[in-house]
């Protein structure tokens, strides 16, 4: 029989011990994590950029991902998305009783690798089991930290009119991934999930200029609710144009088949950057280099009115609102 | 696989755009009678393309919002008795009935799941042997054929707690109703694809002949509707009214064989009630007696209560093309999307949901 996960395990006793040893540590590898004091001590100096995220997506596994590696490119793109650079993050696990051990090893081990590759370490972290029913397998919270350098001042109200609009790759791969997976439904082609840590992306900008206004990750909600955000918290209006917009094929059939629109899929290995003309070209450059920015382009820019609203050229060249996301699109995507 | 960029190529469109300005003489007012028309026509921006001599008015037909409150508040009271469980649409969630929404008594702990499909209603039913499960028969022609398949398909696996509330209706009959009503004038009808793909074209005769309206059936991308106003426009034109197929790759004349044999096999012709048009007769669908046994209507006792409708919401005369939302005095202010008044603000293809989520009427 395979092994599960029990109550026992969250007791603090023995097979606590165990499985934090056996399941965490070791994979996790790192002296920080490895002393198991009760808090992580590390020295900084700096801004600091601090986030918390949780993570209940259903299925846990999904095309492109699991919920491990999920959890923590969150994390490091809130970081990033303030333009730090994320350094530490902590995991909380809630693992409904029953998950087997097989599969929290994995998700552990996409952790180890996706902090491996995102240069974060996961420095303290819990667990506790619930019995069965109390929650859908496994839950994740996080925290993280990370240091913001000198000069670097980004922000959802900095967007001034003029600024252009930049997207680093097509849109709605995660959630058509994730609702693939859990309603059953194949198109063609498998589609995976587009879930991937952004801090060197961030990095890379960064480096050839400090005068990024805005950047955020078009998750929940998607590309329609992120450039609202901005819109709105800047005061200004955004003006995009629909035939600039990448979307995959893929996506865009089943949008069609289930009455979606892309612009409000989520994602979670995208940005969106605000910044001032003069730099835009430079900055759409060394994106092009990263992996993650291969697809990035210039898909609108900031005008001053109607303040507050995001206007859309059509394929068609007419205008339309493209307003927030009312409601719930896809429950439990991240 | 690149069956939608191709619907979508703006240099295509800049040219049926321009052919439609051009041999667009006469005045003209369009319908479309389908709801994802609407939403297509609002999404890329249509009636701003158009010239000026073209009005496209939006008709009844999107499924949820033409359900009568009546019938809304019988899905209700179903889903309230104990053990019962209702099988729907997302979009029915939250249309607000008499008293309250399917959305408000899930909360409260009433037994009510939302499908994708008519299959996943009866494999719950098959998952839940204990407990009746009650697939709410809401939509056009084209998902009766779809329940009438679940139907078969419960008598052939013996499933005993499966049921139907069948609340189906029909668009031909629906569409004479409101041209014999006589408050629009039309010129044109852009007829629903999905539901020809079903029904063929020949249905849609009477309206060419008897009214001498032309009718174009249309598929759902920005480009078919062009092509379905640039051939409305040639008839008009022309002083022609016949019925024609732009949605070619989806329909054919003498629609879906096997689908319509489906419905007609489960279903019989009844009245039903349109939410602003009333009672139109052999407009709706209910169960054969043959099929009785999986007829909610006829299983259980249901006594919903009188009905109610909401103040000042003028869905009817929308759905019936006699006025905008625009003119809707709750439009954008009591009723939005967040928290709908009426159906067409609730339901993604409503025309109020449609005119709010991109901007036409209060919001230009």
């Amino acid at each position: 029989m395979e092994d599960k996960i029990l109550l026992a395990h969250g007791s603090g006793g023995k097979l606590a011990h165990d499985l934090v040893e056996k399941s965490f540590v070791k994979t996790l590898a790192n002296p920080l994590l490895a002393r198991l004091d009760d808090s992580a001590v590390f020295d900084v100096s700096g801004r600091l950029a601090f986030t918390t995220d949780s993570y209940v997506v259903s299925p846990i596994f999904f095309p492109g991902g699991d919920i491990g590696k999920l959890a923590v490119c969150g994390t490091v793109n809130d970081l990033a998305m303030s333009g730090a650079r994320p350094l530490y993050l902590s995991l909380a696990f809630i693992i409904e009783e029953g998950l087997s051990l097989a599969e929290l090893e994995q998700i552990v081990n996409s952790v180890r690798m996706a902090a491996g590759e995102a240069g974060v370490e996961i420095v303290t972290g819990d667990t506790k089991v619930v019995p069965r029913g109390s929650a859908d397998r496994l839950f994740i919270n996080t925290a993280g930290v990370g240091l913001i350098p000198d000069g670097v001042e980004i922000s959802g109200d900095k967007a001034r009119p003029g600024d252009k609009v930049i997207l680093s790759g097509a849109i709605g791969d995660h959630g058509i991934a994730v609702m693939s997976r859990r309603e059953g439904i194949s198109f063609g082609t498998e589609l995976e999930s587009d879930c991937a840590p952004l801090g060197g992306l961030v990095a890379d900008m960064l480096e050839v200029s400090r005068n990024i206004n805005c950047l955020r990750d078009p998750t929940r909600g998607g590309l329609a609710s992120t450039l609202n955000e901005l819109a709105s918290q800047s005061k200004v209006s955004i003006r995009i144009e629909e035939k600039d917009i990448p979307v995959r094929e893929e996506v865009l059939g089943a949008c069609e088949m289930l009455g979606f629109d892309p612009l409000y899929i989520a994602n979670e290995g995208r940005l969106v950057a605000i910044v001032p003309d003069k730099d835009a070209d430079k900055i759409l450059k060394v994106m092009k280099k990263n992996k993650y920015g291969k697809e990035a382009v210039i898909i609108g820019e900031v005008a001053a009115k109607p303040a507050g609203r995001v206007v859309m050229k059509t394929v068609l060249g007419s205008h339309r609102i493209v307003d927030m996301l009312v409601g719930d699109l896809l429950p439990r995507i991240c | 696989m690149k069956y939608i960029t191709e619907f979508r190529r703006s240099e295509l469109a800049e040219g049926l755009i321009s052919h439609i300005r051009h041999s667009s003489k006469t005045p003209a007012r369009f319908m479309e009678f389908c709801g994802g028309h609407t939403v297509t026509i609002f999404r890329y921006g249509i009636r701003q393309v158009l010239p000026q001599n073209i009005e496209m008015v939006s008709g009844p037909g999107c499924p949820i919002c033409v359900t009568a409150n009546a019938d809304l508040d019988k899905a209700i009271a179903l889903a309230q008795i104990p053990g019962v469980i209702i099988a729907t649409f997302g979009d029915m969630l939250k249309v607000p009935g008499s008293r309250s929404s399917l959305q408000k008594i899930k909360a409260e702990g009433a037994g009510v799941m939302t499908v994708y499909s008519t299959m996943d209603a009866l494999k719950a039913a098959e998952d839940n042997p204990g407990r009746p499960v009650v697939f709410l028969g809401i939509g056009f022609e084209t998902t009766a054929p779809t329940v009438a398949a679940s139907i078969l398909q419960a008598e052939e696996k013996g499933i005993k707690n499966y049921y139907v509330l069948s609340l189906h209706k029909l668009c031909p009959p629906v569409i004479r109703a409101l041209l014999d009503a006589g408050e629009v004038e039309l010129q044109g009808l852009v007829c629903p694809g999905h539901v020809s793909t079903v029904i063929g074209s020949h249905p849609w005769e009477f309206i060419a002949g008897e009214y001498g309206i032309p009718c174009v059936i249309s598929g759902f991308e920005p480009l078919d509707i062009l092509q379905c106003v640039d051939m409305l426009v040639s008839q008009v034109e022309k002083g022609e009214s016949k019925v024609e197929i732009a949605y070619r790759r989806g329909v054919r004349p003498e629609g879906n064989r096997q689908a319509l044999k489906l419905m007609e096999q489960v279903f019989e012709p009844a009245p039903a009630r349109w939410r602003g048009i009333g009672e139109v007769a052999g407009s709706g669908l209910k169960l054969r007696e043959k099929y009785r046994r999986f007829d909610a209507e006829a299983n259980f006792e249901l006594k919903p209560g009188p009905v109610v409708e909401p103040a000042g919401c003028i869905c009817g005369d929308i759905l019936r093309g006699v006025k905008t939302p625009s003119d809707c005095p709750l439009f954008g202010k009591t009723c939005t999307p967040e928290s709908p008044v009426g159906p067409c603000m609730v339901s993604s293809e409503g025309s109020c949901s449609a005119y709010y989520s991109y901007g036409e009427g209060l919001r230009g």
